[in-house]
């Protein structure tokens, strides 16, 4: 089991054929309160880079990128009633939604947790 | 995901700030409470009365409190209709049902309100307002400035007033000489060849620049060239049009000193580049020196130049578009030609068009013929004139209200008024800047003079304090607050414009306002946090509102039941 981050914020657990993806701390404490989130249904087939989910601070609404390519399995229920998970636990049940990677070689370029550190310790 | 790197984090106040002292009724002295009007009054009262209807035979309405609702409210609204007796005919019974059945059955649900009732409410309500006529609106990029009166009194003159579009173009000579005349200052002013006056607003301006560069590009048979070039500190609005426009955006960089790249930009440019839309004077209140370099370039290059002409009036009567190679460029009548702006009126947004485009200007339009007469061209009568116009922005020939007041601002200012507006406004801004380059980061104070606005930024505040709490703060000195966190280029960005319509004394007493409150917000005073403590309503709760919004009054449960 291990963790990846895109430059983009999101970070995806993978297990065996199932990645669980969510935003970083870093992302959500620069987006401030969140107030919705919408999460992609259940079958749908994303590519790596494309629009997957969008988060809604008070500020602005963003969209939440597919890290990897694959099919959806479960968008996060529990985002609906109480978004603010995203605030309290992002990188856990503040997470977004499930997927079947469909290429798991599309990990070898995100980066694992030391780097993502290093890399917003620059931004 | 995509982060807005602008520093805006709203979030829920830390605590609320008490004002010393409460009152009974929630009245702050002359700062009056009001509560919305169906917490004042309720639909089982009316604050006229009606005689209600005797109730003739065969009625079979039901009987007041009989389940239809209230009785005074279906009263007051059926009365009338029974009142007149027919001439000539059977006068027809008092309370006879003549909707067929289609007479409602409920109450409507509005309060029935007294009239001193319903004119304190609004009176209250807009003495919570703040207005241009109440102080200094430092607003960046939105230009609030003084609306003069003699402009009203003008466009109150019944000739301009009381005319209807579609009155024979022979009646209404005179409001179309309006149109007509401000068109030629328009086009004088910016050195262009053709004018589109219907465009409502900046924003439907650009959409109409935008079309006519579509319009010109697919008539040379190169509709192909797809991408637009926006600079990154654009007004939002210019995306967003290129955008709806069909095209597909793409930013371009700045340089260190706030302006467009001109190396980059150059690089970028290629056989699928439309068109760049670029502001001057920018948004981050610099003037972009190399507008004619970049214009050269775009033309070689095949592509057309849109200009955002927003900020026009910090180069009116100084600096022609025209002569920069802008291609088209909509101005703002209710920024930079003092019309009301900001609720108090319509936007209007003429688009001044080069030769390459004026073919393709929308209708309808004014032209003088050579006896004076004015014709309007519209499709029927455009004929052969001018056949490659896109179409029609709207129904009519634009905010004629907007034209008499804008028209009056130009011939009462004349040639070198209008160069004096230009100079003040960039005068009063760079007076801002330098005045206050001390106390608040100026990150752009090196790149010489501003224009019509100066921008600051949050660095150097005391950790955990952002400007949002300089700008609540700022309520509190009786001001509304500066743009903020806009334009994203600058982290917690504060863009003030003061306008030429301030004077030196108002300035200085804004000044000191916004120094002593930053002041606070550098040392780290705790009270910034729940700023304003004397307005009306606190520091607002803005995730609850996000989360749990709500947007419509709703009756108490026990009523919306009892109403059923």
């Amino acid at each position: 089991m291990s963790r990846y981050f895109t430059e983009d914020h999101e970070w995806i657990e993978v297990e065996g054929q199932t990645g669980t993806v969510g935003i970083s701390d870093y992302a959500q404490g620069q987006l401030g309160d969140i107030v919705f989130v919408e999460a992609p249904d259940s079958g749908r087939s994303l590519g790596k880079g494309d629009e997957a989910a969008v988060v809604e601070s008070v500020k602005a609404a963003s969209d939440v990128y597919a890290p990897v390519s694959g099919t959806v399995t479960e968008g996060n229920p529990a985002l609906a009633d109480e978004p603010s998970l995203v605030n309290s636990d992002p990188e856990g049940e503040g997470w977004f939604f499930k997927l079947t990677l469909s290429d798991p070689s599309e990990l070898e370029s995100l980066m694992d947790e030391t780097a993502y550190a290093a890399f917003v310790a620059k931004l | 995901m995509t982060i807005n790197q602008s520093g805006w984090k709203p979030t829920a106040p830390a605590g609320r700030g008490d004002a010393a002292g409460t009152t009974f009724t929630g009245n702050k002295a002359l700062m009056l409470e009001e509560p919305l009007i169906f917490e004042i009054g309720d639909d089982q009262t009316t604050g006229v009365d009606f005689i209600l209807p005797a109730r003739g035979e065969g009625d079979r309405r039901p009987q007041a409190g009989g389940g239809g609702g209230s009785p005074h409210g279906a009263a007051s609204a059926e009365a009338p209709l029974h009142h007149p007796a027919a001439p000539g005919g059977a006068a027809p019974r008092a309370g006879e049902d003549r909707l067929g059945g289609l007479a409602r059955t409920a109450s409507i649900g509005l309060p029935g309100l007294s009239e001193p009732e319903t004119v304190r409410h609004y009176t209250r309500l807009s003495r919570q307002n703040y207005a241009i006529d109440l102080g200094l609106f430092p607003l960046g990029s939105c230009t609030m400035k003084h609306n003069p009166r003699l402009n009203e009194k003008v466009a109150r003159l019944p000739g301009f007033a009381d005319v209807h579009p579609l009155q024979p173009v022979d009646t209404v000579q005179g409001a179309l000489a309006v149109i007509n005349e401000l068109a030629v200052w328009l086009i004088k002013l910016t050195g262009m060849y053709g004018v589109a006056m219907s465009p409502k607003a900046g924003a439907h301006g650009e959409l109409c620049g935008i079309l006519c560069i579509k319009a010109a590009l697919e008539k040379r048979g190169e509709g192909h060239r797809k991408v637009v070039l926006v600079p990154e500190s654009a007004h939002g609005t210019n995306p967003a049009t290129a955008a709806f426009a069909g095209f597909t955006v793409e930013d371009i960089p700045a340089t260190v000193d706030g302006r467009v790249d001109l190396a980059a930009l150059r690089a970028r440019l290629g056989p699928d580049i439309a068109a760049v839309m670029i502001t001057n004077p920018n948004t981050c209140g610099l003037f972009e020196r190399d507008l004619k370099a970049i214009s050269d370039a775009v033309h070689a290059a095949g592509g057309y130049v849109y200009c955002d002409g927003a900020n026009f009036n910090a180069i009116v009567g100084k600096v022609r578009p025209g002569d920069l190679g802008v291609d088209a460029m909509h101005i703002n009548l209710h920024k930079t030609f003092s019309t009301p702006h900001g609720g108090g009126g319509p936007g209007s947004g003429p688009v001044v068009l080069s030769e390459a485009l004026a073919p393709f200007g929308p209708l309808p339009f004014t032209a003088r013929m050579a006896d004076g007469h004015i014709a309007l061209i519209e499709e029927e009568t455009a004929g052969d004139d001018h056949p490659d116009t896109f179409g029609r922005m709207t129904a009519f020939h634009g905010q004629m209200g907007m034209f008499t007041r804008a028209l009056t601002y130009i011939l009462s200012h004349g040639a070198d008024g209008l160069q004096q507006v230009a100079e003040d406004a960039v005068l009063n801004a760079n007076y801002v800047l330098r005045r206050l380059e001390d106390t608040l980061d100026a990150p752009f104070a090196g790149s010489g003079p501003c224009m019509h606005e100066a921008i600051f930024s949050d660095r150097g505040l005391a950790p955990g304090f952002s400007t949002i709490d300089i700008a609540k703060a700022l309520i509190d000195e009786g001001y509304h607050p500066m743009t903020m966190y806009f334009p994203l280029v600058v982290h917690g960005a504060m863009l003030v414009e003061p306008t030429e319509t301030e004077s030196k004394a108002a300035l200085d007493q804004f000044i000191g306002a916004l120094r002593s409150v930053a002041e606070r917000a550098k040392a780290g005073d705790a009270a910034l946090k729940t700023a304003p403590h004397f307005a009306p309503r606190a520091r607002l709760d803005e995730t609850l509102a996000a989360r749990k919004p709500v947007l419509v009054w709703k009756p108490p449960v026990a009523e919306a039941q009892a109403a059923e």
